[in-house]
């Protein structure tokens, strides 16, 4: 046990920033992943499971992409915002 | 389960049947509803085909059915709904129905036209008594005033008291004879009525009038209409005459008003006998009456069907051919082959029922011609196989778009609606109408009955903006804040950033700036947009620039979506020629053009660049185009130019190889043969190349509705929220909540009909438009004709 702790000492710790970028990355991507490559397998034969895999694989494809669309907007932002000053002075007591 | 993918194998059926049977087997088919009989005979006429008597019977026998149908409406009798849906029409009910309708509408009319005239009567009478009532007042009313006063009744006609023409006709000593003319007119007539006998006698007439007052038990009328009582007392006989006459014009009823009370009483006598026997009879007539209409009305429904069913099948008929010996029937009929079997089935049953000893006679025969268009939908698939069927009904057995259309259509609305409290609204409306669609479907109204039929469309529709409201986090035009802003504005102050209080103080607006560590946290919002972009000043910068490249690229991956269609398409023909000369050039071209398009907007986002050495994608993408590397920072990455020029050549190069390789195999194939026309064949590829080509620039940039209409949609949100729910909400005084109630009605309605209704029905049309043009032009062909069967169940939902 105190050895695994020591090695993990050895390997770089990931940033908690990249890290907060990961998570979210890598929740919706296995959800969708999940919803369009592993439910379709568990769908019962019948007339319509053709329509409902077919159903759930664009579901999953479509929505993935506009989320990774939405996040890969923001990653990288060339402006920001521009306020208000009473909005400025509300966030900077209010707001984290 | 692969027939929603594309449309079913079809076979062309021969049946041969015998003529006694026939009416069985086709109403077996009739229900099963998988069948399309094909017309043996295009070339005769309507009237010239056999059974067109008997059509006609039938026709004459729905005509009928409607007139009992009104009738029992009318009088308020219930039809009572039909459960025997298994009635057989034989040819010799049609007699036994057809003798029995006639003497029922003979029966119905002619009890018709004796309550009319009984009801006529009936209020002549009622009139004559009120008038007599009437001018027993009016010349009671003159007696007395007799009584009181004396006047001389020589004086001029001017003095136009009753009094003096009450005495002067009674005494038969006077000089002045004066007449009456007693009767009845239409309530509404009588000021004209007034005004006319003034201009014409310019006013040497009396006219008394009162009107009517309906007692409730007298109400037999169907529809009471109010009347007048008047008498005009004159003094001669043609003035009576021209009055007379005046009344007709005026429709007025005179009656005969006898001058002395005892007359007048007896008649009143008369008269009462009269109505009351009258009122008897009319009572008796309804009676009558309705006892036929409710026995008819039992029927009624069984009835309709058997009469619609027995025209089905004559029609059908029709459709056959007849040999020589009339014992043999030949009919055509397209079917589904998998459902031969049960054709087969239906068949012997049919001709068990009818008793015939030969069982009919099955023959599939291969054929040339091109079959109908199937696909088999249920309640859920029919909405969407309804809407590609409304461009175009497929080819044979080419792809059919329904099953992707299912999810792609309300996913593109979505994009374009993007609003996740109006998505809600919407879902919840969507499950009213799918929960209730029994209670909907009675109504019979046409826009009710279209919003039925494409609820589970409405359903998805709903969840979809609700998904991509979320994202865009809009929500009735505000944001959620779940997870916590990305964009900080404390960094921006001393000593970490440049601001001071000063700063805040001497401007309105302030830019947050990336560059200064700490603003911008390094994460983005995990989940949709920065709630903090909608408190902005310059949100739509932002927004303007995401949705653009989010429609970019969702166009160009639906319409590679649709050319990976044309593959399918190409493998099942056994087409793999055209896979060579059309698919591959095609998807080279887009992808060397467009996605590298896309490749670049990716690229723009993930790497980490200074905003004023960033060039704008769109410059790149029109200075590659054009060979055009002169001005500086024109590069994204290193090796840019080369990759660039190495890709517009590349598309440049599909352009005659689409256009030239087919044209060109084909003539060697057909050098020997003049049975194909080059011309024709370099003309159309020529257009396929020019349409295709031209067209993924185009269709791209018309993608961009959806960012123009997701732009309209969020600003009309927003104006909704600040011009009319914010006002009331910032009123502070006490009448502030009673405002608030109605502003919130106001917001109510408006956010239905104009954000709901409009902007739905708007995003509707154009999320349809870009499925039929920019996705379904790169694989569907879409000439076909669809299948038809004979189906007794759709026959009856039609009605």
């Amino acid at each position: 046990m105190r050895l695994l702790f020591l090695l993990l000492k050895l390997f770089p710790k990931p940033d908690m920033a990249a890290l907060s970028f990961v998570i979210p990355m890598s929740v919706m991507t296995l959800f969708w992943g999940i919803i369009g490559g592993v439910v379709p397998w568990f769908i019962p034969k019948g007339p319509n499971r053709g329509v409902i895999v077919t159903m759930l694989v664009l579901t999953a494809v479509c929505c993935y992409l506009f989320w990774l669309i939405a996040i890969l907007a923001q990653l990288n932002p060339l402006f920001g915002p521009s306020l208000k000053n009473d909005t400025i002075w509300y966030m900077y007591y209010h707001w984290p | 389960m692969d027939s929603f993918f594309r449309s079913e194998e079809m076979c062309l059926v021969q049946l041969f049947f015998q003529t006694e049977s026939a009416h069985n087997c086709i109403n077996e088919l009739g229900h099963l509803g998988l069948v399309q009989f094909k017309d043996l005979n295009p070339g005769t006429v309507a009237f010239q085909r056999r059974f067109v008597k008997e059509v006609k019977k039938c026709e004459e026998m729905e005509r009928i059915l409607r007139f009992l149908e009104n009738e029992v409406v009318k009088s308020n009798i219930p039809i009572p709904a039909d459960f025997t849906s298994e009635t057989i029409p034989f040819p010799r009910d049609v007699l036994d129905l057809e003798s029995s309708f006639d003497k029922l509408e003979q029966e119905l009319k002619e009890i018709n036209s004796n309550r009319d005239t009984l009801r006529q009567n009936f209020t002549q009478l009622m009139e004559i008594n009120h008038l007599l009532q009437m001018t027993d007042d009016f010349f009671e009313e003159a007696e007395s005033q007799l009584s009181i006063s004396e006047l001389p009744s020589e004086d001029s006609v001017y003095s136009s008291r009753v009094t003096s023409r009450r005495t002067s006709y009674t005494s038969t000593n006077g000089p002045l004879k004066l007449g009456f003319v007693a009767g009845v007119i239409k309530h509404e007539r009588f000021p004209a009525f007034e005004k006319i006998l003034w201009r014409l006698f310019h006013g040497n007439f009396v006219l008394r009038h009162a009107e009517i007052k309906p007692h409730e038990e007298e109400n037999m009328a169907e529809d009471p209409v109010k009347k007048d009582v008047f008498v005009v007392f004159v003094q001669g006989d043609q003035i009576r005459g021209k009055i007379r006459k005046l009344c007709d014009g005026f429709h007025a009823s005179m009656y005969p008003c006898p001058n002395n009370a005892y007359a007048r009483k007896e008649m009143r006598t008369n008269a009462n006998t009269r109505i009351e026997d009258l009122r008897l009879v009319l009572k008796r007539t309804e009676e009558f009456r309705a006892t036929v209409l409710t026995a008819a009305a039992a029927n009624l429904q069984e009835w309709t069907t058997k009469v619609k069913k027995m025209k089905a099948i004559y029609y059908t008929l029709n459709l056959c051919n007849i040999d020589i010996t009339q014992k043999l029937i030949v009919a055509e009929i397209w079917c589904p082959v998998s459902d031969l079997n049960s054709v087969h089935t239906a068949l012997i049953h049919g001709s068990e029922q009818s008793g015939s000893s030969l069982s009919p006679v099955v023959n599939r025969i291969q054929t040339q011609q091109t079959p109908p268009t199937f696909n088999r939908v249920n309640s859920f698939t029919s909405g969407f196989q309804s809407i590609i069927d409304a461009y175009g009904v497929g080819n044979y057995q080419e792809i059919n778009p329904a099953p992707y259309t299912m999810v792609t259509f309300p996913f593109l609305f979505a994009v374009m609606f993007g609003d996740c409290g109006h998505g809600l609204v919407m879902t919840l409306l969507a499950l009213w109408l799918i929960l209730h669609q029994e209670h909907f479907r009675k109504l019979k109204n046409e826009l009710i009955d279209m919003l039925v039929d494409g609820r589970y469309i409405i359903f998805l529709m709903g969840l979809f903006s609700i998904y991509t409201g979320l994202i865009y986090n809009d929500c009735f035009s505000k944001s959620f804040n779940v997870f916590g802003s990305s964009w900080s504005v404390r960094p921006m102050f001393h000593p970490h950033g440049p601001w001071t209080n000063d700063t805040l103080h001497d401007s309105g607006h302030l830019h947050l700036d990336p560059l200064v560590s700490g603003v911008y946290s390094g994460n983005p919002y995990p989940f949709g947009v920065d709630p903090i972009w909608n408190i902005a000043s310059n949100k739509l910068s932002f927004l303007n620039s995401y949705k653009m490249k989010m429609s970019v690229i969702m166009g160009v991956a639906h319409m590679l979506f649709g050319v990976t269609l044309s593959l399918v398409n190409y493998i099942f023909f056994r087409n793999l020629k055209d896979v060579a000369l059309q698919f591959i050039p095609e998807v080279i071209f887009m992808l060397s053009l467009f996605g590298y398009l896309i490749f670049l907007i990716l690229y723009k986002w993930c790497v980490v660049m200074k905003s004023e050495s960033a060039p704008s994608i769109l410059l790149l993408f029109i200075n590659m185009i054009l060979f055009d590397y002169s001005s500086e920072g024109t590069v994204l990455y290193r090796t840019q130019r080369p990759v660039q020029i190495f890709l517009v050549v590349v598309a440049v190069l599909m352009v005659p190889w689409l256009l030239f390789a087919k044209p060109l195999l084909l003539y060697r194939k057909h050098k020997l043969s003049k049975l194909v026309s080059m011309a024709d064949i370099f003309v159309y590829q020529g257009i396929h190349t020019i349409e295709y080509c031209l067209g993924c620039i185009s269709n791209t940039a018309s993608y961009l509705r959806l960012w123009a209409l997701s732009l309209a949609h969020a600003e009309l949100s927003e104006v909704l929220w600040k011009m009319v729910l914010q006002v009331a909400l910032r009123v502070t005084s006490g009448m502030g909540s009673v405002l608030l109630a109605v502003t919130f009605a106001a917001f109510a309605v408006l956010t239905v009909t104009i954000l709901l209704v409009m902007e739905g029905l708007s995003a509707f049309l154009h999320a349809l438009r870009l499925h039929w043009v920019e996705f379904q032009n790169k694989f569907y062909k879409g000439s076909g004709y669809k299948f038809t069967p004979l189906s007794f169940d759709r026959m009856r939902d039609m009605q």
